[in-house]
C-alpha cells in the first residue's frame, strides 16, 4: 500500500466508517420499529395465554430441535406455520400429548413434556399467535 | 516469554481445548441421532446434546481470546499484566460456571433448571445459543468486566498499540452486545430482532476484529514484517468487516415479520461480507511471502494461513451462497445453514484460537517453538480436522440441497420428516467426517505430550 495511506488515515476511515454505519443500522432500527407493529400481530399479545406459551415454548427448549420463522435448529419441522399445517390448534395440541414417553424405535421423536389441559391450550396459542405474524410470504409453502 | 504474567493464558488455553473436546463428542452424539433418531432417547434428547454443543464452543473460544488477550496484551502494551492474580481467579469462576450451567443441562430437565435458575424473575432462557440460566448469564457479564478492566487498565499503563486497541474495542464491543441477551419482549419479532444484536454483531462484527487482532499479532512474530505494514493492514481489514457486516445484520430480518426493505439492505450488504474475509486470506499470505526472518514454530504459521483460507471459505464463500433474499427464501433454515455455520465457526474463529495456542503455547512452556516431531504431529492434526470439516460442509451442503429440493421446490413438496429420510445418507457420511474430527483432535492433544528438544530462547 503506497506511502501516502498511512496507518493513521486507515484507523480513521476505520472509525468514521464504522460511526456512520453504525448510527445507519440505528436509524434503520429506529424505521422498522414504526413499521411492525403492522405486521407482528401484536395485538395478540394482549391474550395472557399467548404470553405463557412463549414462556413454555422457552423453558422446554423447543428451540433445540425446532425452528420458528426459520431460526433454530435443523432437527424437527418448522413451527412458525404449524397451527395451519396440522389444521388447527386442536390438533397441535393431541399431537403434543401424544408423544409416547420413551421414543420411537429407530426414530426421532419429541419427549412427552406432560403438558396439563391449560398448558397444552398456552402452546397452541403461542404458535397460533406466530403463524399470523407477516413473513413476507415464507416459507414457501406449507411443509415450512 | 518476555513478560512472566503472560502465563496466565495457559490454563485458559487447556480449558479451552478440554472444551473443545466436549463440543465434538456431543456433536458426534448430535450427528448420529439425525440418522438413529432413538440414540440415547430419552436420557440426552437432541436439544440437551445440541445446547452442550453449541454452549461448549462458545465458551471454549471466549476461553481462547481472554488466553490470546492474556497473552498478546502484556507483549503490546511492553507491560506486566495489571493482575494476573484476578486473571487467574476469573479463569476458576468461569469454568467452575461452565461446568456447572453443562451438568444442570445434562443432570435436570430444562424446565426443571429454568424454575431453579430464577428464570422467572427475568425470563431469558430458551433462545437459541442464549440458553444459559440467568445466574450463568450474569457470571459470564461479571467476568467479562473484571477481564475487561485488567486488560484495559494493562494498555491504559503501557504502549498503546492498534493491535491492541482493535482487540479491546472487539472484547469490550462482545461483552456490550452481549447485554442485549437479557432484552426478551413477548413480541416475537422483536424478540428475534434483538436476539441477532448479539449473535449476528458477535460474529460477524466485533468477533472479527478479535479474529483480526490475533491474526496481525502472530503474523508480526512469525514473519518479522513492520508492524506498521500489518497494523495498515488491519485497520483496512476491520473496516471492511463493519462497514458491511453491521447493515449486513439485515440478511437476518427477511422472514422474521420485519419490513420487506431489509430484502435489499441485507442482500447488498451481507454480499459485502465476504470481502474482508479475502482480505484475510490475502493479508496472511503476502505477509508469510514477505517475511523477514525464518520463524521456528512452522505449525503456528501454517494454522495462520489456514485460519485466513479457512475463514474466507467457510464465512465468505458459503455465507454468501444463502445470503441474497431470492435464494434465503428457499434455504433459510435447512442444512445449507448448518453447512455454513460448522465451517466459517472452525475457519475463523477455532483456527484464530489454535493459531495463537500454537505460537503461544511452546513460548509459555519456554521453547520458541516445539521439536520438530511435535510439529510434524500438529500439522497433520492441522489437516486431518481442516479436511474433515471440509467434508463436513459439503455433505451438510448436499443434504441442504436434496432438503431445499424435496421439501420446498419440487411440485409435490414433501413433508419435513419425509424428507429427512431420503438425505439420510448424506447425515451418515457427515457423522464419518465427524469421527474423522475426532481423530485430528485427539492428534491435535496427542502434539502437546512430544517432548521439545529446540531450547532456544523466545
Amino acid at each position: 500500500m503506497s506511502e501516502a495511506f498511512t496507518t493513521s488515515t486507515a484507523r480513521n476511515i476505520f472509525y468514521g466508517g464504522t460511526m456512520f454505519f453504525l448510527l445507519v443500522f440505528l436509524a434503520l432500527t429506529y424505521q422498522t420499529e414504526q413499521v411492525i407493529p403492522k405486521r407482528d400481530k401484536r395485538e395478540m399479545l394482549a391474550d395472557p395465554m399467548v404470553v405463557a406459551g412463549k414462556k413454555l415454548w422457552e423453558t422446554n427448549n423447543c428451540i433445540g430441535c425446532h425452528t420458528l420463522l426459520g431460526e433454530g435448529a435443523y432437527f424437527a419441522p418448522e413451527l412458525g406455520n404449524v397451527v395451519k399445517r396440522l389444521g388447527s390448534k386442536e390438533a397441535v395440541m393431541a399431537f403434543i400429548q401424544s408423544r409416547p414417553t420413551e421414543g420411537i424405535p429407530g426414530r426421532r421423536s419429541m419427549p412427552n413434556f406432560n403438558f396439563n389441559e391449560q398448558q397444552l391450550k398456552e402452546i397452541a396459542a403461542f404458535l397460533h399467535y406466530v403463524s399470523e405474524i407477516d413473513t413476507a410470504k415464507w416459507p414457501p409453502n406449507i411443509q415450512g | 516469554m518476555q513478560y512472566k504474567s503472560q502465563a496466565v493464558a495457559m490454563p485458559y488455553f487447556i480449558a479451552a481445548i478440554a472444551l473443545f473436546v466436549a463440543q465434538i463428542l456431543f456433536g458426534l452424539i448430535m450427528g448420529l441421532q439425525y440418522v438413529m433418531g432413538d440414540f440415547l432417547f430419552p436420557t440426552i434428547p437432541f436439544n440437551v446434546a445440541r445446547m452442550v454443543h453449541t454452549n461448549a464452543l462458545i465458551v471454549w473460544l471466549l476461553m481462547g481470546f481472554m488466553g490470546a488477550a492474556y497473552y498478546l496484551i502484556p507483549e503490546e502494551a511492553e507491560t506486566e499484566l495489571f493482575s494476573p492474580k484476578l486473571a487467574i481467579a476469573l479463569f476458576w469462576i468461569f469454568l467452575v460456571a461452565a461446568g456447572l450451567t453443562v451438568v444442570g443441562y445434562l443432570m435436570v430437565p430444562y424446565a426443571t433448571l429454568a424454575k431453579m435458575t430464577g428464570n422467572d424473575l427475568l425470563p431469558t432462557m430458551g433462545r437459541e445459543f442464549l440458553e444459559q440460566p440467568l445466574i450463568t448469564k450474569l457470571g459470564i457479564v461479571v467476568v467479562a468486566l473484571a477481564f475487561l478492566f485488567n486488560i484495559s487498565m494493562t494498555v491504559l499503563k503501557g504502549r498503546k498499540t492498534s493491535i491492541a486497541t482493535v482487540l479491546l474495542i472487539g472484547l469490550w464491543g462482545l461483552a456490550i452486545f452481549f447485554l442485549f441477551s437479557f432484552y426478551n419482549p413477548h413480541n416475537v419479532v422483536r424478540d428475534k430482532f434483538y436476539w441477532w444484536w448479539v449473535v449476528h454483531l458477535w460474529v460477524e462484527g466485533v468477533w472479527e476484529l478479535i479474529l483480526g487482532a490475533i491474526l496481525a499479532f502472530v503474523l508480526i512474530k512469525v514473519t518479522g514484517v513492520d508492524r506498521e505494514v500489518i497494523e495498515k493492514w488491519l485497520y483496512v481489514i476491520v473496516t471492511l468487516t463493519l462497514i458491511s457486516g453491521i447493515l449486513g445484520t439485515g440478511h437476518h430480518y427477511y422472514w422474521i415479520g420485519t419490513p420487506e426493505s431489509w430484502q435489499l439492505i441485507g442482500s447488498i450488504f451481507s454480499a459485502l461480507e465476504p470481502i474482508p474475509f479475502f482480505g484475510m486470506t490475502l493479508f496472511a499470505f503476502n505477509m508469510v511471502n514477505r517475511r523477514r526472518r525464518e520463524h521456528p514454530n512452522k505449525a503456528a504459521t501454517l494454522w495462520a494461513l489456514g485460519t485466513g483460507v479457512m475463514a474466507f471459505l467457510g464465512a465468505g464463500v458459503w455465507g454468501f451462497l444463502h445470503t441474497l433474499s431470492p435464494v434465503n427464501y428457499y434455504t433459510h433454515g435447512t442444512q445449507i445453514t448448518a453447512a455454513h455455520g460448522h465451517m466459517a465457526f472452525y475457519g475463523a474463529y477455532v483456527m484464530a484460537v489454535l493459531t495463537i495456542i500454537s505460537y503461544a503455547m511452546p513460548i509459555i512452556r519456554g521453547r520458541a517453538a516445539n521439536s520438530n516431531k511435535a510439529q510434524v504431529v500438529e500439522m497433520w492434526a492441522f489437516w486431518l480436522m481442516t479436511i474433515s470439516i471440509t467434508f463436513i460442509t459439503l455433505f451438510l451442503t448436499g443434504a441442504g440441497i436434496l432438503q431445499v429440493w424435496l421439501q420446498r421446490v419440487s411440485d409435490s413438496p414433501m413433508p419435513f420428516m419425509v424428507a429427512q429420510d431420503q438425505i439420510a445418507l448424506f447425515y451418515w457420511m457427515r457423522e464419518w467426517a465427524g469421527v474423522f474430527f475426532l481423530i485430528g483432535l485427539i492428534t491435535y492433544i496427542w502434539s502437546f505430550f512430544i517432548p521439545g528438544e529446540e531450547k532456544a530462547k523466545a
